[in-house]
């Protein structure tokens, strides 16, 4: 008798079809990178296996006669709030491998989500609302250190700053694209993301998989990442963007180390990262160069000193219960953007338990955070840009709020382009042609299309965030920066609102 | 050294003559000097002697192109960092990050170094006369014909060679002001999944990272140490084995030709570790989501 191993009997989704419907066309069959779906040759139709289904619903959207759906398969388990399905699958599969658990996409787990706790002002009578569609709305938004104070030169053509400002990062929008390495995401993706962030006057991060010679074109655009594998780092690279970004730590996986599996690594992402094809691509837990904030320095000025001071250099970490005072040795470091990514930021692949039990809600660092560097009076030494879980353009302006200079979406921009969050990234075979470099799924995302996708998201986000600050009778994204007052909580406790320093909601 | 004043629109005065020129460096912040040394490279000088050296940090870091540096005192961390191309040398100790992702060049150092020596770096030569810190050379990696190479004539400390994922560590334990220590410390070449380390003599087992062993090198690695041996032979013959502190080539005199001192280098047993594969987690996980 054949014995499956036990987690194969547990599958998480069932294949229906409509067979009335259905005209075995077998584009489901060609959609489906898990090969959920075959001809079956003795009996002439397309059949399915359910067990190999990993829900991303690809072949359901493809299919022409929409005789398709994937559905969660109903509880298997009797119902024991402890016990879910959840942790007796992984009981399962880990007693079948003696693996550990991996994971795609960020942090599903019902934990609090902050964001829905907090609500935002309007004007009524008092301070009359500004309409967004008649009046200037300035969205604008510079990361980069700020002086103490600034002294003005008159000039015939006006006042002049006396100082020069240290490098900043202009952007017409307080969003940008989140690192996402070149392996992790396929190159089709990252001429989107950078064509996008040209066309908004946005940046794009590349993350930490070096840049595609292609890609240089839009260094006006680019943030450059440093992690501690160093693939692709060299000098032309450092030189190529508008910023550079430092690796520390990711919210998914604070304190571990990433690594692109060899099945990812083709030819272009082999020439990018400037490793052997096939062979892992890992990247140590820390950059074994930095052990100390005294060493952080090290690195930060050594990149100044690569690219001569003209440009920015942000540190990201990853939000843990340190945060604060991390930050504040990062400023003090010398960095000029400060960026926190939240525990419910998304990865390409993750330890299960690391990616949902380590690290802290983005809100409650943030508002930590900017607390601690006002207290300290070196605020304005740094920009601070969040990322992780930010959802829609409600969240943005929260954010901002709460004392943030910028967010960064990752996640978002991925479902702009069709990604489900089936949470399988880690495979390589994305059937929405994003989490891969097969070439046959890769050529699924059109950089065109995808490009015009992503800017449509964040200039729609756009209109959205002027017409809540134009509600709340502010005009411009600078009013809004650190101005708790416009934020209210609700269902919250009094630890909860203190962290956040936001009354509650009828205060 | 008289010659022409070159100055930069920042006001950056070297003097020059013709393509070298010498900076003192006493009492100069680093940022000043380096500012100093790119104005001197702007300008076309190809050779600079960098005297007075007190730890200034950063010295030919991202320099690129075939240019020649002599560095007197001691160079502060990340000499030589992320560089391309220039040829540096150290005559004195250097301090950490020599070398940090450095994408090519050589960088000579004619005495000790301190820890995370060659840090990522992709492509060039690093030479070490005497002992270097702990974390050398982790994550050296190589990519098609670049293949980067350390050859370090002391002892090292721990975590020698860990994530490597190419390019080759050559550590002959010899000149070192540690007498008593064993050739490299713990946790060697932890993690490696590329590359490979070549030690003269052997290291007790428990100091090797998990997974790996020590092996007996071969025809082609012998040709590949030959090489490697003759090129640090004529950097130091005449100065291997008498430093301060140095027990020296067994206990004998340095020979004063290259020859001779690359076949007393030889003349000792080499063993290599190599990684056990080049996807030492490959089989770890078991996919959710
Ligand atoms: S794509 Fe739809 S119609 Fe075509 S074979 Fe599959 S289920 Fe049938
Ligand atoms: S395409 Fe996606 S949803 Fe459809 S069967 Fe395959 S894995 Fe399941
Ligand atoms: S990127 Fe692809 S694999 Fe990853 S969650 Fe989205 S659809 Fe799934």
């Amino acid at each position: 008798m054949h014995v499956k191993p036990i987690s194969q009997h547990f599958n998480d989704f069932v294949i229906e079809r409509e067979r009335a419907r259905c005209i075995n066309c077998e584009v489901c069959v060609r959609q489906c990178s898990y090969e959920a779906h075959f001809w079956d040759e003795a009996r002439q139709f397309v059949v399915h296996d359910s067990a190999r289904c990993v829900g991303c619903h690809r072949c359901a959207a493809m299919c022409p006669t929409s005789c398709l759906t994937i559905r969660k398969k109903p509880s298997d388990f009797r119902d024991n709030s402890l016990w879910t399905s959840t942790y007796i699958k992984h009981i399962f599969k880990q007693a079948d491998t003696g693996g550990v658990l991996l994971s795609g996409m960020g942090n599903p787990q019902p934990k609090p989500i902050y964001w829905d706790n907090m609500l935002l002002d309007a004007s009524q009578v008092t301070n009359p609302s500004i309409d967004p569609l008649r009046e200037p709305m300035e969205l604008r938004t510079f990361l980069g250190a700020k002086p103490d104070a600034v002294d003005f030169i008159h000039t015939p053509e006006g006042p002049r700053l006396k100082q020069p400002l240290p490098p900043q990062l202009q952007l017409e929008y307080p969003i940008m694209f989140a690192a996402m390495s070149f392996g992790a995401i396929n190159f089709n993706l990252h001429v989107a993301m950078a064509r996008a962030a040209t066309q908004l006057g946005i940046c794009y991060n590349t993350g930490e998989g070096g840049l595609h010679p292609d890609l240089y074109q839009y260094g006006a655009n680019t943030i450059v990442q440093v992690a501690s594998g160093r693939f692709g780092v060299h000098k032309d690279y450092l030189n190529a963007g508008a910023a550079v970004e430092i690796k520390v730590g990711q919210g998914a996986k604070p304190g571990i180390g990433g690594h692109l599996p060899g099945e990812k690594i083709d030819e272009e992402v082999s020439r990018t990262r400037m490793v052997p094809q096939g062979s892992d691509a890992i990247s140590p837990a820390p950059h074994h160069d930095i052990y100390s904030i005294e060493d952080l320095l090290q690195l930060i000025y050594a990149i100044k000193e690569s690219t001569r001071y003209r440009v920015p250099v942000a540190v990201k970490i990853a939000a843990v219960h340190n945060a604060p005072a991390i930050a504040s040795g990062i400023v003090r470091a010398g960095a000029d953007i400060v960026v926190i990514d939240g525990f419910r930021g998304g990865t390409g692949a993750a330890p299960t338990m690391i990616r949902d039990n380590v690290g802290i809600p983005i809100e409650l660092a943030l508002a930590s955070v900017d607390n601690r560097l006002r207290d300290e009076g070196i605020r304005n030494h740094a920009s601070l840009v969040v990322a992780g879980g930010v959802r829609c353009s409600a969240d943005v302006v929260k954010a901002i709020a709460l004392g943030a200079d910028a967010v960064y979406i990752g996640t978002a921009a991925l479902v702009a382009v069709g990604c489900t969050l089936c949470g399988r990234c880690y495979t390589g075979k994305c059937p929405w042609g994003i989490a891969t470099n097969a070439a046959q799924l890769k050529k699924r995302q059109n950089p065109d299309v995808a490009a015009q996708r992503m800017a449509n998201l964040v200039r729609a986000w756009g209109h959205e965030i002027q017409e809540m600050l134009g509600g709340m009778g502010l005009n411009s994204i600078e009013s809004l920066r650190g101005n708790r007052d416009k934020l209210r909580g609700v269902g919250l406790n009094e630890v909860e609102l203190n962290v956040l320093g936001i009354k509650h909601a009828g205060l | 050294m008289s010659g022409d004043v070159m100055c930069d629109e920042k006001g950056f005065c070297v003097q020059r003559e013709g393509e070298r020129c010498v900076i003192d460096a006493t009492g100069v912040y680093y940022r000043q000097l380096n500012e100093h040394i790119r104005a001197a490279l702007e300008h076309g000088v190809t050779d600079i002697e960098v005297v007075q050296v007190r730890g200034q940090r950063y010295i030919a870091t991202a320099v690129e192109g075939d240019v020649r540096f002599a560095v007197r005192g001691v160079p502060g961390q990340d000499l030589g960092a992320f560089m391309r191309g220039p040829t540096i040398h150290v005559h004195g100790n250097a301090q950490d990050g020599v070398g940090n992702t450095m994408d090519g060049g050589r960088i000579v150092i004619h005495g000790m170094a301190g820890d995370v020596l060659g840090y990522a770096m992709r492509d060039g030569r690093i030479l070490v006369r005497g002992d270097v810190g702990y974390r050398v050379g982790i994550h050296m990696k190589a990519y098609m014909d670049r293949v980067p190479v350390i050859v370090v004539g002391g002892k090292a400390g721990d975590f020698l060679g860990e994530y490597m994922a190419g390019g080759a560590i050559i550590l002959l334990g010899m000149h070192s002001g540690m007498a008593d220590a064993p050739i490299t410390g713990r946790n060697l070449g932890t993690g490696m999944h590329g590359g490979v380390i070549y030690l003269r003599g052997r290291v007790p087992e428990y100091q090797l990272g998990p997974g790996l062993s020590m092996e007996p090198v071969d025809e082609a690695d012998l040709a590949f140490l030959r090489g490697h041996i003759a090129d640090f032979a004529a950097e130091f013959a005449g100065k291997f084995g008498a430093g301060a502190g140095g027990s020296g080539t067994e206990g004998q005199a340095a020979p004063a030709d290259a020859g001779a001192l690359a076949v007393a280098i030889l003349s000792e047993p080499f063993v290599k570790i190599r990684p056990f594969s080049h996807r030492p987690y490959g089989n770890m996980y078991v996919g959710t989501n």
